[in-house]
């Protein structure tokens, strides 16, 4: 037992050590400057991540500003201004969102989203919002912004989750001091239970943030996979997941590969630091609150 | 003046109400636009061929020449062999460690082990592949594309959540149960084992449930070690499809009849994952209210 115990612990080591192992001859070749090298080149054998981490944290960053206001919007109209018996039934078809398979939303994101964006969403920002400079080059479909919007819909359900049970952790008696002051329900949710379940609604956030930058099959599928730096949301781009998944079996040469694994390495450090941060954050409030975790 | 002001903190009370509820309809446009496009393109796809056939060599329909179909047995059969060989190996490690989390709990340890898992459950699952391919070209090519590596990396993928469910089933059994055994005389491990563990069965079962539905859906980490292929299981040491899998591959490809396949198997996934999905809800409501004796 002591033993299996211990698998779950060296499992995490033992992907990082393989890892570091095979990005060795990289991080040999190109130091720290694979951090900011914007050039991701086979014919030359020059490779840096930045495309891919700009794709990474592009594609995050906006899926988070369309998601949080959405999952937190539907979190507290859940918890706290629904009908009771309106709250179950929701609550479940919201999160059967994370029950389904990525590959399936990419589908999705190709199929549907892509050619509606391409279509409809897509020239009007140029044409209304073209003056940001957000927004040049020429629609597509599959581009930055598809990949984002998608995220969006993927994270969800997780902050969702995440912020309805904190914010339901949140004592009664807090509740009930601000209505006994006559405070409107509204008022009631911002000065009592907002607070009280901050740091895990945050966590929660967090938590999805994990999710989005780890995304693998429905960014591959709608970000349109171009090893350079996005010049705008409408360009194609690239996830460090993505380029995992289109060029890890196809290198070019040995160095390719090992340039993939550390772009990989660290995809692996940042959603660990994510992860562990949400978690800490997450368990924070349960404990708090009303003790329903210890 | 007063009753103005009364009147204005109402409304705005009430206009947050309506916003919040926007979120939630907004939220369930995807949903029901994934659920749509599936049941509509995939639906018709169904047919008894459609399961047990391989699929049919790509074809667009021009008129008068309709393309024939066939079907998905290859990666439905792949997804069942991988699945359960991968439920077979988690399962293993995931109830020792599980009971050793919860059993030995308060020694910091066990702590320690379920903060991991929780961690390690949202770590990408496209490193879970990585790890499994980088291991395997180091140590023993030949079998880098395998049906093994493929059940190796979904296992990567359910050791930590089949761990969570269990930690969460045996924590449901009541101390006393714990104390009655003990003081009968009885081994602490045999206590946990033959007592708590098969008190908790029902609950680990249904996570161990939850974590084959949740590596069904995978295809990131299958990319690089299952692999694909078009006819059906060969052997362990060769390489398998899977339905996530077929979706992928066959969604990217010009050929209608193959986008039909990938809807139909996009279908049969999410139906397969919702059934589970609310069988094991129940399941787990029944088994709380048993332990609290009602």
């Amino acid at each position: 037992m002591l033993v299996g115990g211990f698998i779950v612990l060296l499992l995490i080591f033992l992907i990082a050590a393989i890892l570091v192992r095979e990005a060795s001859a990289s991080f040999q070749a190109f130091g720290f400057a694979f951090l900011w090298g914007t050039q991701w080149n086979p014919a030359t054998n020059i490779y840096g991540v930045v495309p891919f981490a700009v794709g990474t944290l592009l594609t995050s960053g906006i899926g988070l500003l369309i998601g949080v206001p959405l999952a937190l919007g539907s979190a507290i109209f859940i918890t706290t201004q629904a009908p009771t018996w309106l709250r179950g039934p929701v609550g479940t078809v919201i999160e059967l969102l994370a029950a389904i398979p990525s590959v399936v939303y990419g589908f999705w994101g190709l199929y549907v989203l892509g050619p509606y964006m391409h279509a409809t969403v897509e020239p009007n920002l140029q044409h209304f919002l073209g003056w940001t400079g957000l927004f040049g080059g020429t629609a597509s479909g599959t581009d930055v912004l598809t990949a984002s919007v998608i995220l969006a819909v993927m994270v969800v359900p997780t902050i969702s989750a995440v912020s309805r049970e904190t914010l339901a952790a949140v004592p009664a008696a807090q509740k009930e001091a601000a209505l006994s002051l006559g405070a409107t329900n509204w008022e009631t949710t911002r000065v009592s239970l907002i607070p009280y379940a901050r740091s895990g609604i945050i966590g929660g956030i967090v938590l999805g943030l994990g999710r989005a930058l780890g995304e693998t099959m429905a960014v591959t599928m709608t970000i349109g996979n171009r090893d350079t730096v996005p010049t705008s949301l409408l360009s194609q781009g690239q996830s460090i997941a993505s380029l995992m998944a289109n060029e890890l079996t196809s290198t070019t040469g040995p160095l390719q590969y090992s340039a993939i694994i550390e772009a990989g390495l660290i995809l692996l450090l940042i959603s660990l630091l994510v992860n562990v941060s949400a978690r800490l954050l997450v368990w924070r409030v349960l404990k708090v609150g009303g003790g329903i975790v210890e | 003046m007063r009753f103005d002001r009364h009147a204005r903190r109402k409304w705005f009370s009430h206009a947050i109400t309506v916003l919040a509820g926007l979120s939630v309809l907004v939220v369930l446009i995807p949903l029901a636009s994934i659920l749509y496009e599936a049941a509509s393109i995939g639906g018709p796809a169904f047919s008894p061929s459609f399961f047990t056939q391989t699929s049919a060599t790509p074809c667009s329909p021009t008129p008068g020449h309709p393309c024939s179909l066939g079907g998905i047995g290859p990666a439905l059969q792949g997804t069942i062999i991988l699945v359960g060989l991968a439920g077979l190996i988690s399962v293993a490690v995931e109830v020792a460690a599980a009971v050793f989390a919860t059993e030995y709990r308060g020694r910091g340890l066990g702590r320690a082990i379920s903060f991991t898992a929780d961690v390690l459950t949202g770590i990408p699952s496209v490193i879970a592949g990585v790890f499994i391919y980088t291991y395997f070209v180091l140590y023993d090519p030949t079998i880098v594309f395998s049906t093994l590596t493929g059940a190796l990396a979904l296992s990567v993928i359910m050791i930590p959540i089949v761990t969570r469910t269990t930690e969460e089933a045996l924590r449901t059994v009541p101390n006393s149960i714990r104390e009655a055994a003990l003081a009968l005389g009885i081994s602490k491990w045999r206590t946990t084992l033959q007592i708590v563990f098969v008190t908790a069965l029902p609950g680990v079962l249904t996570g161990a449930l939850l974590s084959v539905m949740r590596g069904a859906g995978e295809a990131a980490p299958l990319l690089f070690t299952a692999f694909g292929s078009r006819i059906f299981f060969q052997g362990l040491n060769k390489p398998i499809n899977a339905l996530p899998l077929l979706i992928y591959n066959f969604a990217e490809s010009p050929y209608q009849n193959w986008i039909e396949l990938a809807w139909g198997a996009a279908l049969l996934l999410i139906i397969l994952i919702l059934v589970v999905n609310v069988l094991s809800r129940l399941m787990i409501q029944r088994m709380v209210r048993r332990m609290r004796g009602q």
